[in-house]
């Protein structure tokens, strides 16, 4: 058993890796002849301690890809290794148990998120109450205002209902929550968009002194890309359900390679008026294709302003072109760009 | 613990320093902030029921129905049984006796027929009969009130199968989804389709008319209202975040219908229920008026109408008295459910 974990872990990556996945795939049959392609292969690892934010126009998949990883969907194909499991098609009983525990959501609309029959201490006991079932109601008391502590709210609240608090208590609940079964990795989907702006900074503020605490590991899922790149350590650009490119935060917001992470950064308006009269923004043509009829090649040439005739035939391959950072485009394969006689782009 | 002994200048500079020539701002000082105290409550939070509840006292509608129906099913429960006749005794020299009720002369319970003759002293008649009695001197009273409590009967059965099968059917639709839901829902479709007429006709066929083939018939179409209107919530309800959540806790099929699905539903729930009983009740008068429900010498409240709308030029409250009962019931239940219907869901109210 422990001969196989380690192979496992040499083959796939590092030691510190938390969650790998690997080729991930979640399609929906909408009748006999549409498959959604909402998840199309995807792969990338999250170290332990970090958070990955993932970021892409509404409706590329972003949400799905949460929602596979905390297996509210089960996925159609690919592999997940998490903290020493692997996960690869219908689980068992147990795995599903441990992976109901350790993996916790963290959801974007905080007025449905909580369910209004329930008092605060109710819904923040309920994983207490699935997975310790043993426990006793004073310990569980304790625990819940423990919790309401530690996400800036205070005890007096566990008795309320949740139409009794604003969006942002809300989502601290919510928090409180995901917290209660002590996760290892919490995917956050969206938790800030459904926020004005001075709460969106105290969520995340609080998310990181709960990532700092408790060494907690996200998956930020957002279209704020300001918000992204100041809780992110690396993050991934998705495009209709694959991931375009990954790279640290720095690099990424320094210097994107894929055309659409170029346009995409080149949307985020500037504070300063002057540079913002100067600002260049690279408007994209066309509305993103369909998820069920996904174009050949790579699926970002119909709206690419640097299309060549290669990227409708062959799928770009995701690589990585320096270290740590990867971009699935022709634009920096050699090769191709060789046949289609241009001059390759340098990183 | 050492307590430090001020000095005496110490004191006096504290003083002068405390009390300013003249009142000022500065004097007022505030009060630290305290986020438990702020946050603490007098009282508990109303839960949904109890506000529920204090909206539908305030209806004066619902409140003065609730009340009605609550005598009237009182009545049918002790009525029969507060003089000496029995619903089926037949009588015939006292065939026919308009109401006579001692003190209430002036209402109309005066032993009068059409003709202003009184009855009771023309052929020498010593008991009153309160709500008069039928061709065959049946006492009215105790066959009005023993049709109230078939009525009423039906009015539970309505409930029961609403609460028992729609509710299970739909929730098992809408939860499980896909494909068991295509399929139930042509089920329910064609068992649409059939008109209940038609349905209790067929049941007279095999079965004898009476009361069990009105609840056969029952069972199968009175719920189909009731799993439409859950498999609606149901479906609203199973994509909304709180679902999830509890999903991604590892919540058991059970539980997140226990504790999140069927709570969010009871609302509408009652509110369906409450308007299915009248129609039942109506259902079930009904077949009684065409001859298709209970058989003599059963009393309901249909049958009584029906009675009475034969003679009704004679004798006019053999229908009188049974329709103001049943429309009694089905205005108070209506009344109700549309008072539940606001008290549970106050959007809805205009």
């Amino acid at each position: 058993m422990t001969h196989e974990l380690k192979e496992q872990h040499t083959t796939n990556a590092g030691q510190d890796d938390l969650l790998v996945v690997s080729d991930l795939k979640k399609h929906f049959r909408l009748n006999r002849k549409t498959v959604l392609k909402a998840v199309d292969g995807i792969s990338f690892s999250i170290k332990k301690g970090e958070t990955l934010g993932l970021v892409g126009e509404s409706g590329c998949g972003k949400s799905t890809v949460g929602r596979t990883l905390t297996r509210i969907y089960e996925p159609t194909d690919g592999e997940v290794h998490f903290d020493g499991l692997k996960l690869k098609g219908r689980l068992d009983g147990k795995t599903k148990k441990r992976i109901n525990r350790d993996v916790q959501m963290i959801f974007q609309d905080p007025y449905s998120s909580l369910n209004p029959r329930m008092t605060v201490s109710e819904i923040i006991s309920e994983g207490l109450v699935i997975h310790n079932p043993d426990m006793s109601q004073k310990d569980r008391e304790k625990r819940v205002h423990e919790l309401l502590l530690l996400v800036g709210l205070n005890k007096n609240h566990a008795g309320r209902y949740p139409h009794e608090f604003s969006g942002g208590q809300r989502q601290r609940i919510g928090i409180a929550r995901a917290l209660a079964v002590e996760p290892k990795f919490i995917v956050a989907d969206e938790p800030i968009a459904a926020l004005d702006v001075s709460i969106q900074a105290q969520i995340v503020n609080l998310l990181k002194e709960l990532q700092e605490e408790r060494g907690l590991t996200y998956l930020f899922i957002a279209h704020d890309l300001s918000m992204v790149k100041y809780i992110s350590d690396r993050i991934a650009v998705m495009y209709l359900g694959k991931i375009v490119e990954l790279a640290g935060s720095e690099a990424l917001y320094e210097k994107p390679l894929h055309p659409y992470t170029q346009a995409l950064l080149s949307a985020i308006p500037l504070p300063d008026p002057e540079k913002e009269r100067t600002r260049e923004q690279i408007v994209l043509t066309g509305d993103v294709p369909s998820p069920t009829d996904i174009p050949s090649g790579c699926r970002f040439r119909t709206r690419c302003p640097f299309a060549m005739d290669s990227c409708a035939v062959i799928d770009p391959e995701f690589r990585e072109v320096e270290p740590g950072h990867s971009v699935a485009c022709h634009l920096y394969d050699a090769e191709i760009m060789a046949k289609e006689g241009k001059e390759l782009k340098t990183v | 613990m050492t307590t430090i002994q001020p000095n005496d200048g110490d004191f006096k500079n504290l003083r002068s320093q405390d009390r300013p020539a003249e009142p000022s701002a500065d004097l007022f000082v505030p009060q630290p902030l305290d986020s438990t105290v702020r946050e603490e409550l007098a009282a508990p939070a109303p839960t949904f029921w109890k506000e529920a509840w204090e909206r539908l006292f305030k209806n004066k509608g619902a409140v003065v129905s609730l009340v009605l129906l609550i005598i009237l099913s009182a009545m049918s429960l002790i009525g029969p049984s507060m003089n000496e006749f029995t619903y089926r005794e037949q009588h015939i020299p006292h065939s026919n006796l308009p109401p006579k009720v001692a003190g209430l002369e002036w209402l109309g319970f005066d032993g009068k027929d059409v003709n202003g003759v009184d009855q009771y002293t023309q052929r020498g008649v010593e008991t009153n009969y309160w709500f008069g009695t039928d061709e065959f001197g049946r006492d009215l009273w105790t066959r009005v009130w023993k049709g109230t409590q078939i009525s009423l009967f039906i009015a539970l059965v309505a409930a029961f199968l609403d609460l028992v099968i729609g509710v299970i059917y739909g929730g098992i639709s809408a939860y499980y989804g896909g494909r068991i839901d295509n399929f139930m829902q042509r089920i329910i479709e064609i068992l649409t389709g059939i008109p209940n007429l038609i349905v209790i006709i067929l049941f007279i066929l095999i079965l004898e008319p009476g009361i069990r083939s009105i609840i056969l018939a029952m069972i199968i179409t009175g719920w189909v209202g009731m799993a439409r209107v859950v498999r609606g919530q149901m479906l609203q309800l199973k994509g909304q975040e709180f679902v999830l959540a509890s999903r991604t806790l590892g919540a058991s099929d059970s539980r997140l219908m226990r504790k999140h699905l069927l709570p969010n539903v009871m609302g509408p729930i009652i509110v369906t229920v409450m308007f299915t009983i009248p129609t039942a009740i109506f259902f079930e008068a009904f077949l009684s008026f065409i001859g298709l429900g209970l058989q003599a010498p059963l009393a309901s409240l249909g049958v009584l109408i029906e009675d009475g709308y034969d003679a009704i030029r004679s004798f006019p409250y053999k229908l009188l008295i049974p329709a103001v009962v049943i429309s009694l019931v089905m205005i108070c239940f209506n009344l109700l459910a549309d008072g539940l219907r606001d008290a549970l869901d106050p959007k809805m109210r205009k």
